[in-house]
């Protein structure tokens, strides 16, 4: 069993099989964290290259150390967009570096589809950290990860993802990653940031949050972005914490032994009252804890060199 | 035409033609001609046509066996952006020209979008001189408002004086309605169309592609439909009102067709135009993030291809032109947000035409040749698009059998910027003449 | 046409379990006992061996001998050169390493680059009073200066020919073979 590709942009179009592979491979990488000396030697020569045209404080880390702990070498590389736009283009950017000696690519942008560019001008492993609203497929293995790990399963489940889905990359993976292993996936937001036909994701559709919490095991609290009420798309915050935000009351209409994720940063009492975020059925430290582990199994499925298997 | 009288005429004459095309399927949609037939050229203008035996005598300087082939009125294109002045590193009007003689357009329209703006006299001038060296006709639309702004009118007489065919803003809408009603009214004076790039700013603002479940799975801000069609219901209701002429540029959408038809029924003078990547793609070419899929109005659905190809059989679009489009590789290779709108067409425009409309029934030879030759010559008050005596010889000779896969590194453009690269296409242009003279190959 | 297979039985169920009541008996006999010892074996076979080897050690001595396994793929140093990269298992060491004997046990002595990832794996763990090997069988052709301190059988064998151990737990029953092709 291996990895069909030696990139990983996106969950949309891998199977079960790729995907439970990962999972696995991250349970070792979880263990070797509890370790005494948490690094092993299994990278060593490579060279990742972490490029962040975006802020990101905990994914950034979240790589950082996951590639430490393999023992790659890293650089880590921060640009904003505006300042890159006026000089040389992106292309240029990453075939200097890549003109370096470099293996992989881990990348970070607000546009849609970049690293997909970036394998066109590469011969590095591209690894998605986040492009625009399409996907961000760490943090939805991580999520499953997660989820597995307590349930000891997927399928069957019944996973919520509420809040701003049209801007959310998070939503978009783990919609495919959960459907995929068999999960029962809703979303839920205001109806303005719905995408377009997003039903056909093979998904449940619901503005009325109360309706979709019922009978779901796993809630998947999205951040909702200030800049969303600037664009007209809600009238206030207030309003939707009114309507939308995660809080202990509506907890009750959940299946027992539930979870509650969020994928951060957190607006505390905005889509989430602190309560819920640090209650006893949140997993959200736990998220970010794997985080490392499923980072570092990716690095290591795709760092595969080009001899034969023996 | 194979008029007895006229052709002993001819038969006296001891004159030897410049140029004979002979034994070619000859198309005309005006006279509804459509016969094998022979093409006599003198002086650039069309001489004679006729059908073969009669005028086997007749001699020639240079003559071109046409037979297997198709002889049409030289192909218009009424919508296409030569970059001229401007940004020469992606087209001139040299460069447009030759691309667009390789496609089989005798003719081209250049968009006022330029760098600045053609929206005075002197601009339009510059335009002309330009296309004195060019090898097809140019002929150019002026801007509707000063800058392209949308707020003051340009001066339209001197632009019409100067030789413009239709106005436009394209690239952008006008924006404002009241802008708009004036120019639709002002322009009655000269029966001048005005070329409207329906698209309202407030709802496609950020969007990059059309707006459906493509652009939701892969996170792009969409282009919704309705950004296209409530600027063509707006601009049909004051072409109603004021009684003006509006041409509706590179319609892409089911409800813009369904508009135009339905106005169409109710008399308001009305006509539009659809792009060969309109009814050729979809949405799902954008899913590989190809720039070169990215275009103004955006590749919708398959669902509007089809509205798109009854609307051209149907006869509620009346043209097809190119929107060619150039842009530098240095543009185009670049994150998808950021990448400029436009494609090239000048050369695949004729390919696509017959590989997606004549040979899938969409269209006749005719009716296909109409949408590139004499609607377009109509709407903008031309002399070409007509093969008929005393005419100018802008004829396109295409062998419609002749099988070829699209390379765009061989474009005649400058630009290179084509999402149809490797696709192959049926129907290949043999000759291009322009005023009697074979300027392609 | 296939290739013709050989296979010749050089260890039978009961000579393992002799060779594991040996090795035993002199992991007490040269530690003096079996005071503050631990035994780790390497996945997959030496995880079932190092566990026979430890509760032969606890009925000779009457102590309880702590027992981890160890998967050493992430040590490996052939890990860029491989198309398809190994699965990765899990390693368990339920002990601290610091200051103990550490009994590594595995089925099949062969380059010892195995060895060398296991030793560095162990290291990372802390830093141990002494490390020795246990192993069923040495084939010889070491690829690196390392050595076995108990081992079951030596067979000799050529580079081409391979060794294959059946134990029980994994296999079904006990058995070393020479297989030649």
């Amino acid at each position: 069993m291996k990895l069909r590709s030696k990139h990983l942009l996106g969950l949309e179009g891998m199977t079960k099989e790729e995907i439970t592979l990962i999972l696995d491979t991250a349970e070792p990488f979880k263990e070797i964290l509890e370790r005494p000396i948490r690094i092993v030697p299994t990278l060593r020569g490579v060279t990742v290259v972490n490029l962040f045209y975006e802020p990101s404080t905990r994914t950034r880390i979240s790589f950082e150390l996951a590639e430490k702990r393999l023992s790659a070498e890293v650089i880590s590389f921060s640009a904003t967009t505006s300042s890159v736009k006026k000089g040389e283009t992106l292309k240029d950017t990453v075939r200097n570096i890549e003109a370096m000696k470099i293996d992989m690519v881990v990348v970070r942008h607000q546009c849609s589809g970049v690293p997909y560019f970036l394998t066109q001008c590469l011969d590095s492993s591209i690894i998605n950290a986040g492009d625009g609203a399409h996907e961000h497929p760490t943090q939805a293995l991580l999520d499953l990860f997660t989820i597995r790990e307590k349930y000891k399963k997927i399928r069957g489940l019944k996973v919520v993802i509420v809040g701003d889905i049209k801007y959310s990359r998070v939503a978009r993976s783990d919609i495919w990653g959960f459907t995929t292993m068999g999960a029962k996936v809703a979303v839920c937001g205001p109806t303005t940031l719905l995408p377009y036909e997003i039903e056909k994701m093979g998904i449940e559709v619901h503005h009325d949050v109360d309706e979709a919490l019922e009978g779901a095991d796993v809630v998947n609290v999205l951040r909702i972005q200030l800049e969303r009420q600037k664009g007209g798309f809600l009238p206030s915050l207030r309003e939707y914490t009114n309507k939308f935000g995660i809080n202990v009351d509506r907890l009750k209409r959940l299946n027992e032994n539930f979870t509650i994720m969020h994928p951060g940063p957190i607006n505390r009492g905005v889509e989430i009252t602190p309560e819920v975020a640090d209650g006893p059925y949140s997993v959200i430290l736990n998220q970010v804890t794997n985080g490392v582990a499923i980072r570092m199994a990716v690095l290591y499925l795709l760092s595969g060199g080009e001899g034969k298997v023996e | 035409m194979s008029n007895p009288k006229k052709k002993k005429e001819i038969l006296n004459q001891p004159l030897e033609f410049e140029l004979a095309i002979l034994g070619g399927r000859v198309i005309d949609p005006e006279s509804r001609f459509d016969r094998i037939a022979d093409i006599f050229v003198h002086d650039g203008l069309i001489k004679e046509i006729s059908s073969r035996k009669t005028t086997t005598r007749i001699g020639a300087k240079e003559v071109i066996d046409a037979k297997g082939k198709i002889v049409v009125p030289g192909l218009i294109d009424m919508h296409a952006h030569l970059r001229e002045p401007g940004r020469e590193d992606e087209e001139t009007i040299y460069t447009g020209s030759c691309s667009a003689v390789a496609g089989g357009f005798t003719s081209v329209c250049c968009m006022p979008n330029t760098e600045p703006p053609i929206d005075n006299q002197e601009a339009v001038k510059f335009v002309y001189v330009k296309a004195k060296e060019a090898k097809c006709k140019i002929v150019c639309v002026g801007a509707v408002t000063k800058g392209e702004k949308g707020e003051e009118l340009t001066e339209i007489l001197d632009l019409v004086q100067a030789g413009v065919v239709a106005i436009s803003d394209d690239g952008k809408p006008v924006s404002s309605s009241q802008v708009m009603r004036n120019a639709l009214e002002y322009c009655k004076m000269f029966n001048l169309p005005i070329i409207s790039h329906c698209e309202d700013l407030n709802l496609s603002s950020g969007g990059v592609m059309h707006e459906g479940f493509v652009s939701t799975s892969l996170g792009m801000n969409g282009i919704p439909s309705i950004a296209e069609e409530v600027m063509v219901a707006r601009d049909l209701k004051l072409a109603e009102f004021t009684g003006g002429r509006v041409h509706i540029a590179h319609v892409s959408t089911q409800g813009s067709v369904d508009l135009i038809r339905e106005a169409k029924k109710r008399g308001i003078k009305v006509t539009c135009e659809t792009t060969p990547h309109h009814f050729t793609l979809t949405d799902e070419s954008v899913k590989t993030f190809d720039t070169n899929a990215k275009v103004n109005p955006p590749l919708r659905t398959r669902k509007d291809v089809e509205a798109i190809k009854k609307g051209l059989k149907d006869g509620t679009i009346d043209s097809i032109a190119t929107d060619h489009a150039p842009h530098s590789v240095e543009e185009k290779e670049v994150e998808f947000d950021f990448a400029p709108f436009g494609m090239v067409g000048l050369e695949t425009a004729f390919g696509l035409v017959v590989t997606e409309l004549v040979n899938k029934k969409i269209l006749t030879w005719p009716q296909a040749i109409a949408k590139l030759t004499i609607n377009p010559s109509r709407i903008l008050n031309l002399k070409g698009g007509r093969i008929k005596r005393d005419f100018p010889a802008d004829l396109t000779i295409i062998d419609p059998k002749a099988s070829w896969i699209v390379n765009p590194s061989q474009f005649k453009s400058k630009s290179k910027n084509s999402p149809f690269g490797g696709k192959k296409l049926r129907g290949r242009v043999c000759y291009t003449i322009v005023d009697g003279k074979i300027v392609f190959p | 046409m296939p290739k013709k297979i050989k296979t010749v039985l050089v260890m039978d169920a009961k000579t393992i379990e002799r060779a594991l009541i040996r090795i035993a008996h002199e992991i007490v006999e040269k530690n003096k006992g079996a005071e503050n010892m631990a035994v780790i074996g390497i996945k997959n076979r030496g995880e079932y061996l190092a566990q026979r080897v430890a509760s032969l050690i606890e009925k000779i001595e009457g102590v309880q001998i702590p027992v981890g396994l160890m998967d050493i793929t992430l040590y490996r140093d052939d890990i860029q050169t491989k198309l398809e990269q190994p699965l990765v298992q899990k390693t368990e060491i339920p002990f601290d390493v610091r200051d103990r004997v550490i009994i590594l046990v595995d089925d099949v002595l062969f380059t010892g680059r195995t060895i060398r990832a296991a030793l560095d794996q162990i290291i990372d763990f802390g830093r141990p009073r002494c490390i020795q090997l246990a192993v069923l069988v040495d084939r010889g052709h070491r690829e690196l200066p390392i050595r076995a301190d108990y081992v079951g059988k030596n067979i000799p064998t050529a580079k081409s020919e391979r060794v294959k151990v059946k134990i029980k737990e994994v296999d079904g029953e006990d058995s070393v073979s020479i297989v030649k092709h």
